[in-house]
């Protein structure tokens, strides 16, 4: 769906809830600069969530959904967990697979996007939580980045099963002790950034989401670079304070703590060749064209 | 022929759908009344009729009228507009018609405003919460349409009725097939002319749904 398919019958104009009326107004579907510094000033393609109060993943959420570059043309496939509440009050194109076959689905659907609208760009953002992504879905992953199948996933990762009571996942880290894992995890957390770059994908981030200027960067790197060479990987660390004991206020510091240097989500990234290349034309285009806005603006000036 | 007839509810928490019971679409000119196949023509008096005895009847566009897509839909939001407006004028004293959106088939939750929408995926809230007695689905993907008809039928006394634009729905107690404008501005020509002819419902037990 391209935005000019997005407005409403002028007929029936005055009777369409607020939000949609709101989201054609005002949502910044096809503006090509958009990021998260629009949050507050125009219309934000999330409604309302039912996540816990302070939950770090609607923070994520509101990122992402403010940082795609093309929201109107992108399809995004979810998993089972705290995020498939949330992908109800989203107005982006999305999803839902049964548990862990979401690479798998987003492989079919990307492939199926190519065939259907040859000549428009279509991205696919995969967004699952590290059970989905790690555990149950490890294999539908890991086939994916090895077909080189050209979409995002984003992983957010609250290292544990968040929402049916905190089961040990394999991206806990080593020693914790959950509601119901009380004997502690044995062995250490799941290296899947190493894994991803090993298996292919050509942009891996690990990384927390305290800082929105960051998840926009590497949102839009992601999904330009998936979308000209091949699978990127972001892993974003979205802690779930109610099952690490804390309190709706503590999430930022949380990931605040946990990205420091010596840390498990110290700032990771890994770019390939191609992809660096890429990153090089686009950050160049994009200086060609702030320029020449420069211009235009002083002639008129 | 199958003995079974498509009625108001609320029938049970899982009705059958209508086609494993046997009953089947109309054909082209055609509409079916309760499961049984009857002329167009019939189909617009007695659509007409349960419209004009309802006390709130109601019209509920989907996305396919709701979104300007292409010309066609926007004429057709214009149709719908126009029965709207039509069904106002026709309607008597204590009668309440509505014109209520459903804009998407998102499974909205934590909860959706029954004041201003109707969900597909619980279409009975909005149908409890605003009395209604007597619907009209245009412009619902059928897929959408007929699970809605069902929760409907399962769980309200409600009048279901289908102007669909495909091949129609076994699952409403009165459908149309292949919708177009001019159908539409037929039914609103027949409203027309049954008003004053009809007498509402307005204090009898069927009034409003149950819940």
């Amino acid at each position: 769906m391209s935005k000019e398919k997005i407005k409403i019958s002028e007929a029936l104009y005055d009777i369409m809830p607020s939000d949609y009326q709101d989201l054609v107004k005002s949502a910044t579907y096809g503006k090509e600069d958009r990021g998260w510094k629009d949050i507050g000033s125009s219309k934000e393609l999330i409604e309302q969530h039912s996540l816990c109060a302070g939950c770090p993943e609607s923070m994520a959420f509101r990122y992402i959904l403010a940082s795609l570059p093309n929201p109107e043309d992108t399809v995004m496939v979810g998993s089972t967990g705290c995020t498939s509440l949330v992908f109800p009050m989203v107005a982006v194109h999305n999803i839902h697979s049964l548990f862990g076959n979401q690479n798998a689905i987003a492989s079919g659907l990307k492939r199926a996007l190519s065939v259907r609208f040859p000549g428009r760009t279509k991205d696919v953002v995969v967004l699952a939580g590290d059970g989905a992504t790690v555990d149950i879905g490890l294999d539908m992953t890991l086939q994916a980045w090895f077909r080189q199948e050209k979409f995002t996933t984003i992983c957010f990762d609250n290292e544990l099963y968040a929402n049916t009571g905190g089961q040990e996942s394999g991206l806990m880290q080593k020693g914790f002790v959950a509601k119901m894992a009380p004997v502690g995890k044995l062995f250490d957390k799941v290296r899947l950034p190493e894994i991803a770059r090993e298996s292919g994908c050509h942009y891996v981030v690990n990384c927390t989401v305290s800082k929105p200027s960051l998840i926009e960067k590497v949102i839009r790197n992601a999904v330009h670079i998936a979308r000209e060479i091949g699978p990127t990987y972001l892993q974003l660390y979205t802690p779930c304070i109610l099952e690490i004991g804390k309190n709706s206020m503590e999430g930022l510091q949380e990931m605040r703590d946990s990205e420091k240097p010596t840390e498990r989500f110290a700032y990771k990234e890994y770019v390939s060749e191609p992809a660096k290349q890429l990153l090089a034309e686009l950050a160049a285009k994009d200086k060609e064209k702030k320029a020449a806005a420069k211009q235009l603006a002083s002639q008129e000036a | 022929m199958s003995q079974y007839r498509v009625l108001p509810g609320p029938e049970h928490f899982l009705p059958p759908a209508a086609a494993s019971m046997g009953i089947q679409l109309p054909n082209p000119g055609e509409a079916h009344i309760n499961g049984v196949i009857v002329s167009e023509d019939k189909a617009y008096e007695e659509a007409a009729k349960q419209f004009l005895m309802a006390k709130v009847p109601t019209i509920f566009p989907g996305p396919l009228v709701l979104w300007a897509w292409n010309e066609k839909a926007a004429k057709k939001a214009t149709a719908v507009r126009h029965l709207y407006n039509t069904l106002k004028e026709c309607v008597q004293p204590g009668q309440t018609p509505m014109l209520i959106p459903m804009p998407d088939y998102r499974p909205k939750y934590p909860k959706i405003n029954p004041e201003v929408e109707i969900n597909p995926n619980h279409p009975n809230l909005t149908i409890w919460h605003n009395k209604i007695d007597c619907c009209m689905f245009i412009g619902v993907h059928c897929h959408q349409a007929n699970l809605s008809l069902k929760i409907i039928r399962g769980g309200t006394s409600c009048y279901t009725i289908a102007m669909c634009a495909q091949a129609g729905h076994e699952d409403a107690m009165l459908s149309f097939r292949d919708a177009s404008v001019e159908k539409i501005m037929k039914l609103a020509e027949w409203v027309k002319k049954l008003k004053g002819t009809v007498q509402p419902r307005l204090t009898s037990a069927k009034s409003g749904a149950s819940n």
